[in-house]
């Protein structure tokens, strides 16, 4: 198959996702947890591929994630809570002291910007620091920002420990934008269509970012951050300016960490410094582990699975039936969770490459592994044949 | 004196503060030194320790349950490292430290489910809760046996490391582990044995620091354990004394950073508080930043070069 052809399957398998979401948007109520977990699936992809930059292609184990989203989400909101809702929110602070706001997509940069600007302060003294001592420095760095948020006395500005919200999230966006004169008599403005529009927000924001990363990858900057990931010391000698190479991947994970931050934020409409722990960090780090260290089709698919999952397919385990299963004895709050982790573990410990290994989603080998399923089943039932002969025996038959 | 007496309470709960994060400290800075690995879950494990005293002591009495909590806490530690930690000994140290957080999160979500996220109240233990004068000071008579107890406790286990055969197989493993494989140590055995110490210990640290408080939850243990972890970098991970001076060193500096604004208001410097309060715990990690550039090896540590 050739690069072309292979291109155009993409597309049209994209294409296909699209169709499917267009269509499950029209049968299925706009209340449906398949448009929560396309929604935060696609945020928490972003962060994923972000924390994937990092730890899996330039072997940086950083854990300040959580810190990172919090700058993004913070200065989004900030700067976009409408000026007649200030009062409201600052209400122990007379209204704040910043009385501008910027436009949706201005602040979503520049929440990526303060969030990089962050990392670079950060990363001068942090990322001459190896392994375990760059992600212990990467997580106290995280939870000091998490202080200083929540610190009283920046109260005008980040409003304290007290919560933010009504900024623009994605259902006031696409609302606001079906009220405007110009789409106003357009068909778009059923709730359907409407539905539809408010999950694909998401999903092309974090798109169009996970493509950039995904260019960076393949740069000559993204061959070198992988020659530095695999041997340091010969990665310098080869000329790589080592400094300079982990501060660009290092600021760039946060710049898209500050926006999926922002976007979560969107997402859920109120953010609350306190929500940022590093419990958070975890939980992106094992859907990078989930979908494999290394691959970047591997963590979208680890996120929308991690996402589905916990708030979704596992939902019974908390409200007292699953599978059919009626045990309010057993299934009852947090059993969720305690199922979720032990699967992790299994795949930490047994399955260590997750579902991608450091591979990317390739057609052409599923199309391969479906070939090949015949040969395999022949394998399997020799295999079957010669089970409890001894080792010896089997060799001597082939 | 007037300044000593004013601030005594803060002091001597730094001191017992300290004393506690010492007895996890201990734990992290023994499994560094033989595993390289940051055991992310000790803090869970402390956490752990401090819910089974809240359940058991409701059915048994308390000179059953606390040797029991210990023994419990003991196991729990020996089983992690069997199952979550020895199966990927020979794979690199990025996946073991992911399977540290991942038993983290584990222990966190079932404390999660049994408890139901409630705040559990910690059972108050007879004798060393009462409370006691020091001074000007009103305390529990925890704070004045916490550290006694920490270094009695320290003491002991540098003895059994310098006097004893198995101390002898733990230094030989911390500094080379292949060497001391071929020279016929039971690698597995001492990975074990440094568990169970660090469980021990920290089980105990856990009954003194929770009677200060005033209940267990499932994320209780995560902070302290990353305090402890920052103490045994700023004592020189590997170095047990070096992990007990770090550990009082930030236990009395985040408590005098906690009492901060009622000394700088008495004393005349600031008119209104200033909520440094919110800084104690950013505190710890900013000490553990500038210690890591400063001298990356610690108070105590020993320095080792990287060969090619």
């Amino acid at each position: 198959m050739n690069k072309k052809k292979k291109n155009l399957i993409n597309v049209a398998v994209l294409i296909a996702l699209l169709a499917i979401v267009l269509i499950f948007s029209y049968f299925l109520p706009s209340s449906s947890m398949l448009f929560v977990v396309l929604k935060k699936g696609a945020i928490y992809s972003l962060i994923a591929v972000s924390m994937n930059l990092l730890n899996g292609f330039t072997g940086l184990f950083s854990l300040g994630q959580a810190g990172f989203m919090l700058i993004g989400a913070y200065t989004y909101a900030i700067f976009t809570i409408p000026l007649a809702a200030r009062e409201q929110v600052y209400q122990y602070f007379n209204g704040g002291i910043i009385h501008f706001t910027v436009p949706v997509i201005v602040a979503l940069i520049l929440a990526g910007l303060a969030a990089a600007i962050f990392a670079f302060l950060i990363g001068l003294p942090v990322l001459r620091l190896k392994s375990d001592y760059l992600a212990i420095a990467t997580l106290g760095f995280a939870e000091i920002i998490r202080a200083i948020f929540q610190w009283n006395a920046l109260g005008p500005v980040t409003n304290g420990s007290n919560m933010l919200k009504m900024f623009p999230s994605f259902d006031s966006i696409i609302k606001d934008l079906n009220k405007a004169p110009f789409f106003e008599n357009l068909f778009i403005s059923s709730p359907w269509i409407e539905n539809f529009l408010i999950t694909m927000l998401p999903i092309l924001l974090s798109g169009i970012c996970i493509a950039v990363i995904v260019m960076l990858i393949n740069s000559s900057y993204g061959r070198a951050f992988k020659a530095i990931r695999d041997d340091e010391i010969a990665a310098e000698a080869m000329g790589i300016n080592l400094a300079r190479h982990k501060m660009i991947s290092f600021c760039t994970s946060a710049f898209f960490a500050g926006i999926g931050g922002a976007m979560l934020a969107m997402f859920q409409a109120t953010i609350q410094a306190s929500a940022f722990k590093s419990g958070m960090t975890y939980e992106i780090l094992l859907i990078v582990v989930l979908g494999g260290i290394g691959s970047i089709t591997g963590s979208c698919i680890g996120s929308f699975l991690f996402i589905a999952a916990s708030e979704w397919w596992l939902r019974g385990l908390d409200s007292g039936k699953f599978l059919g299963i009626d045990a309010p004895g057993i299934f009852r709050n947090g059993f969720r969770l305690v199922v979720f982790s032990v699967i992790i573990m299994c795949v930490v410990l047994f399955w260590r490459k997750g579902i991608m290994g450091d591979k990317e989603f390739d057609i052409e080998r599923i199309i391969q592994w479906f070939k090949n399923v015949p040969v395999r089943f022949r394998k399997m039932i020799k295999w079957f044949k010669n089970f409890g002969k001894k080792k010896g025996e089997v060799s001597g038959n082939e | 004196m007037d300044f000593l007496s004013d601030n005594l309470p803060y002091i001597l709960s730094g001191i017992s503060v300290g004393g506690q994060y010492a007895l996890i400290a201990i734990g992290y800075t023994m499994v560094y030194g033989i595993l390289r690995l940051i055991n992310f879950a000790h803090g869970d494990v402390f956490m752990v320790a401090g819910l089974m005293m809240v359940y058991l002591s409701s059915w048994a009495p308390l000179y059953v349950t606390i040797p029991l909590v210990i023994i419990l806490t003991v196991l729990l530690g020996f089983i992690i490292e069997r199952a979550a930690y020895k199966p990927l000994r020979s794979s690199p140290r990025m996946s073991i430290m992911i399977s540290a957080i991942g038993v983290s999160y584990l222990l966190q979500n079932i404390s999660l489910y049994i408890t139901g996220g409630l705040n559990k109240n910690y059972p108050s233990i007879p004798w060393i809760s009462d409370t006691i004068t020091i001074g000007t000071a009103v305390t529990k008579r925890v704070t004045v046996i916490t550290p006694i107890l920490t270094i009695v406790l320290v003491v002991a286990l540098v003895i059994l490391i310098k006097h004893t055969k198995i101390g002898m197989a733990m230094r030989a493993v911390s500094r080379d582990f292949e060497t001391s494989q071929l020279m016929g140590i039971k690698v597995d055995s001492v990975i074990s044995y440094t568990f169970i110490i660090g469980s021990l210990l920290a089980a105990i640290g856990s009954i003194l620091y929770f009677t200060n408080y005033p209940g267990v939850v499932p994320n209780s243990g995560a902070m302290p354990g990353l305090k402890a972890f920052v103490a045994a970098v700023f004592g020189g991970i590997g170095s047990i004394p070096g992990a007990v001076v770090g550990a009082f060193i930030i236990g009395i500096c985040e408590n005098i950073i906690k009492g901060l604004d009622t000394m700088l208001v008495t004393s005349g410097i600031i008119k209104n508080p200033l909520g440094l309060a919110t800084f104690s715990d950013a505190f710890t990690f900013a000490l553990l930043i500038i210690i890591l550039i400063v001298k990356p090896t610690g108070l105590f540590g020993e320095k080792k070069t990287d060969k090619v």
